[in-house]
């Protein structure tokens, strides 16, 4: 029997049993920014102990940054702090920082795959539960708490216990105006946002295997919003191109090298996973996340559930989307009005993502009654972005073009929802609170549909505007 | 509140007090936490902030909210539906339950990221199905001053007279009952396979 490629990573890293059990696993590449890690160098300090690999560690700032202008002090003084706890830890510590002043900051899950820190058959940790997002080049990437990002600074390991494996199957071809963040939303809303307790999702089959690694990226990412710790795809020659040329990834004959083992990695013919779902491509549509949880999603073209019509175990939760939402049992989704408009996020701020965008956005202008704004994931996608005039179709259109950072995904800086506005948003959660108002609330979908939806003032079929 | 019936302060083995009921499932951490407070350096004053959101409006008037139940103010047993602390890997979630006094949690499952962080605090997340959450639920409501008491070696709860199977990870429960939840020093002490590992990755050293 063979193996597939999560238990092949493992193996690798494995690098004992720990007395409670659980598997001491070597982390190959560790990410850190500002919000989850200075805790955790505080414990390190309180306990007189070093960073064992500081080179295996790479440090960025995102989360509090403002996306307006990143001018230093910053007008918030606890997030003042927060940066400069970062700096201090980064010198203190010896660790590489692409801060505020290098070409290199951005959302930490945006700026490991560009710059190649990320490759397939690593294992990867983050203080940030969107670290699943890597796992689109083969590795297996895990997002983690404070005092375990100390045990990672200090042992270069974490113990954890060994997930299953569930293979996810979508086959087929997906429409045009359909993109890889409606078929992650269809994969949450058909097995639920608790199924992947307990679990890593391998995700294959011919809608995934040609997709581009940007849309891996957005597919991985939201793979701890169905539940799942981590998700990967196998290595292929999409992630080969990819990763070429990148700047921490081998050159010349080494990266041919490294190459060919990275292939290797992908899941034996015959590997055994712990169980199979299969979701045909043709049958999703551009779909919305609507209520309080990502699994609350329906298509583009759909109703809203009436509550008698919900399965008895979904009920409670569906009857507290709409207290929340004050949404319509029954009411078509499409149509329903809109305040704000945000592009951006670690799951879909990347290049490709803002030139879907833009092709919706071109010549058109943003409805009167919407604010809308894009952020791009990081310095890199900024600058691409100018290089291709695309800002300037976004701002023609009245769009805001920003500052590379997390901004409105979840509100730990300036860029927030206020009352009981609505947004469209290219983010991840829909959760209550999540974009930064009590009351707001949050409707996800494609960054195609975020722009239609900032066009028409309310949300709208974006096949219908391409 | 008892932490512990046995001698050692490192171990968890029972854990005894009051509870509170925190009804519904997807109970995410941006609930638990809200952003805006994990703009702090230092966990240390996270107790207050707990469920912040849910407990007051805008104005800073009281919501209806088991947090703001004075009956349920002491209490050091949590008891949650499915899927408890969803979402983000914030560990600022249970270090502001622990810091307003949740000692352990039972719900019908836990979101793992969050779960990994009790363990690292030594916080156990306990498992029972649908059925004994709601009869806790219930006793807890109708009883706010009921002892609970939750032993892991035995895995059991006992609520008042009655008493519930709980399930806990073997691995956790482990490390509970020895007291070696901390894990930095357990993981130290295999520096040598650490640096094997090391050098061998095709990646680093090999």
């Amino acid at each position: 029997m063979g193996k597939n490629l999560f238990d092949k990573v493992w193996d690798t890293h494995r690098v004992g049993t720990l007395p409670s059990g659980e598997d001491q696993l070597f982390i190959g590449l560790h990410l850190i920014h500002e919000v989850t890690s200075p805790q955790a160098f505080g414990m390190i300090e309180d306990r007189n102990l070093k960073v064992l690999y500081p080179e295996r560690t790479f440090a960025t700032v995102d989360h509090i940054v403002p996306t307006k202008s990143q001018q230093r002090p910053f007008a918030d003084p606890l997030s003042e702090e927060m940066m400069s706890a970062l700096e201090t830890n980064v010198r203190n510590h010896g660790i590489r920082f692409f801060g505020l002043e290098t070409e290199h900051q951005g959302i930490v899950h945006i700026i490991g795959p560009e710059l190649g820190l990320t490759q397939p058959g690593m294992t990867i940790a983050c203080g940030d539960s969107h670290t699943s997002t890597h796992g689109a080049l083969g590795a297996i990437a895990i997002g983690i708490g404070t005092t375990q990002i100390r045990d990672v600074l200090a042992s270069q390991t974490l113990g954890m216990s060994r997930p299953k494996v569930r293979r996810i199957t979508i086959d087929g071809e997906i429409g045009n105006g359909v993109y890889s963040k409606d078929i992650i939303l269809k994969i949450i809303e058909t097995l639920g946002v608790k199924a992947g307790i307990g679990y890593a999702y391998e995700y294959r089959g011919s809608a995934i295997e040609t997709l581009d690694m940007e849309a891996r990226l957005t597919v991985c990412n939201m793979s701890i919003e169905g539940g799942a710790r981590a998700g990967y795809i196998n290595p292929d020659s999409v992630t080969v191109d990819y990763l070429r040329g990148r700047p921490f990834v081998p050159q010349g004959e080494e990266f041919e090298r490294a190459a060919t083992h990275w292939l290797s990695l992908a899941s034996d013919p015959d590997a055994e996973f712990a169980d199979e779902v299969k979701i045909a491509a043709d049958e999703i549509e551009p779909m919305v996340a609507w209520g309080i949880t990502p699994g609350q999603a329906l298509g583009v073209t759909g109703n809203l559930p009436k509550l008698s019509e919900v399965a008895k175990e979904e009920r409670e939760g569906v009857a507290k989307a709409f207290e929340h939402t004050s949404f319509r049992e029954g009411s078509s989704i499409a149509g329903t009005d809109i305040d704000v408009a945000f592009i951006g996020s670690c799951t879909n701020s990347r290049i490709t993502d803002l030139r879907e965008a833009a092709r919706i956005a071109e010549g058109k202008r943003v409805s009167s009654t919407v604010k809308a704004l894009v952020v791009p994931g990081s310095k890199q996608v900024k600058a691409q972005a100018e290089r291709e005039h695309l800002d300037e179709i976004f701002i023609a259109a009245g769009f805001e073009w920003r500052e590379a950072g997390c901004s409105m995904c979840l509100a730990m800086n300036p860029d927030k929802l206020s009352g009981r506005e609505v947004s469209a948003s290219s983010s991840n959660r829909n959760f209550i609170g999540r974009q930064g108002s009590p009351g707001g609330r949050t409707l996800l979908m494609s960054p195609a549909m975020v722009a239609a939806a900032a066009i028409k003032g309310s949300v709208a079929d974006v096949r219908e505007m391409i | 509140m008892t932490l512990n019936a046995n001698a050692d302060p490192a171990t968890r083995i029972t854990i005894e007090g009051t509870g509170m009921p925190i009804r519904g499932d997807d109970i995410d951490t941006d609930r638990i936490i809200p952003a805006r407070y994990l703009k702090l350096v230092t966990f240390d004053d996270l107790g207050s902030y707990a469920f912040y959101d849910a407990r007051f409006d805008e104005k800073g008037a009281e919501k209806a909210h088991p947090f703001n139940d004075k009956r349920y103010g002491d209490a050091a047993v949590l008891v949650v539906n499915k899927n408890f602390g969803c979402g983000s890997s914030r560990e600022h979630a249970p270090q502001s339950l622990m810091r307003s006094g949740t000692r352990v949690i039972i719900g019908e499952s836990f979101a793992e990221i969050f779960a990994g962080n009790c363990a690292a605090l030594g916080i156990p997340t306990v498992t029972a199905p649908y059925e004994v959450i709601e009869k806790l639920h219930e006793a807890i409501e109708s009883d706010p001053g009921l002892r609970i008491r939750v032993d892991l070696k035995q895995k059991r709860v006992d609520a008042g007279d009655r008493s519930f199977a709980l399930e806990i990870p073997a691995t956790f429960r482990s490390s509970l009952l020895s007291g070696t939840w901390d894990t930095t020093s357990a993981l130290l002490e295999r520096i040598d396979a650490i640096r094997a590992v090391h050098d061998r990755l095709p990646y680093i050293g090999g």
